[in-house]
């Protein structure tokens, strides 16, 4: 049975999009079938950091209006063959995402993955609750910073309340994704640690993935951080909460990169 | 900057972690009302449908919230009743 997640946040620029693309990649290598689907209509990216932004012929506002098929639009992934993509239209206008439409192709997809994980759009207009409705689960993804965490409170009462789910009166699943941190800057008292954000959203967490330069190097390179540097900080991170999704109990710990005494010297001094 | 300065100077992490813990306790009270608010009002409608028939504007419901009081006002008009009773009004 399908499962569909939606990567949301409210807040822009805090790893979506980013996370998106290493989780739907960190499950496909483990043999799982993954799609991943980009609902930020206008302003799609996840094409372009998945290296696919040349394959794109059909979108989903295609495939939501009947002007082309599921098959034709989904983009397999070619370092990753159970890895999908199905990419938003940078042209059209949102308001052509119907919600019958959506709930069309959701279900298509639900038959055809084992997992289905919606990249929400910023914000909490149509597009973002849109890409929620449909979700069995949402991971917050959260920056250690006072906007980032206002929004994800705000976005965690809309999953409570307009979703599909929360609409039947079931419990919506929710994930915390605590990306960009610095076990250095917060154990200095100079950034949120990780249990003031897990105490003031109160959700449980799936993983802390450090800043990193790993990530920018992936996203240059049109590459999800999980194929292109697996044995890096932020991929065992992505890896690890991968894992979670699929039911492990695993210990989550606070990453640290392995660096040498000097390292850890200079480390400190540039922070 | 000196090097007292950079001794002394208070960590910032635990002032984000106030701010907020205040600040949202405040909206979500916020939010959180104005949906109960709504779901008031649909039911407080749905109830007095069962009996008379009564017009979806025709019904109001206000919150205020006070530091130590809080008020909920109903305001519900109903319609004309042709057998000579006069139309009443519940607040």
């Amino acid at each position: 049975m399908a499962k569909v997640l939606v990567v949301t946040s409210g807040k822009g620029g805090v790893g979506k999009t980013t996370s998106t693309a290493a989780l739907g990649a960190a499950l496909a290598s483990q043999g799982k079938s993954v799609v991943v689907v980009d609902f930020d209509v206008g302003l799609r990216n996840l094409d372009l950091v998945m290296g696919a932004e040349r394959r794109v012929v059909y979108d989903l506002i295609n495939v939501v209006q009947g002007d082309a098929k599921l098959a034709q639009a989904l983009i397999r992934d070619k370092r990753c063959d159970t890895l999908h993509l199905l990419p938003a239209s940078q042209t059209r206008d949102k308001d052509n995402l119907t919600a019958e439409g959506v709930a069309r192709v959701m279900d298509e997809l639900r038959e055809k993955f084992d997992w289905v994980i919606c990249d929400s759009p910023a914000g909490i207009e149509r597009g973002a609750t849109l890409a929620m409705r449909h979700a069995d689960a949402a991971i917050v993804v959260t920056n250690p910073e006072v906007s980032s965490v206002r929004d994800s409170d705000r976005i965690i009462g809309l999953l409570d309340s307009k979703t599909l789910k929360a609409e039947a009166g079931e419990r919506m699943e929710k994930h915390l994704l605590l990306t960009r941190y610095d076990p250095i800057r917060a154990e200095r008292g100079d950034m949120l640690k990780v249990d003031d954000v897990l105490e003031i959203l109160s959700i449980p967490l799936l993983g802390i993935i450090p800043e990193s330069q790993d990530v920018l190097r992936a996203s240059n390179l049109g590459s999800p951080v999980t194929l292109c540097e697996p044995g890096s900080t932020p991929a065992r991170a992505y890896f690890d909460a991968a894992r979670r999704l699929e039911g492990a109990i695993l210990p989550v710990v606070v990453p640290s990169e392995k660096k040498g005494f000097l390292g850890k010297l200079f480390g400190r001094r540039a922070a | 900057m000196n090097l007292l300065n950079l001794f002394t100077r208070r960590s910032s992490a635990p002032v984000a972690r106030e701010r907020l813990q205040v600040l949202l306790a405040h909206e979500r009270s916020v939010i959180g009302n104005s949906d109960l608010v709504a779901v008031l009002r649909e039911e407080i409608l749905a109830v007095i449908a069962k009996h008379v028939p009564v017009e979806r504007d025709k019904v109001r419901v206000k919150m205020d919230r006070g530091e130590s009081m809080s008020l909920l006002e109903v305001d519900i008009e109903l319609p004309e009743i042709p057998a000579g009773t006069k139309a009443a009004k519940v607040a």
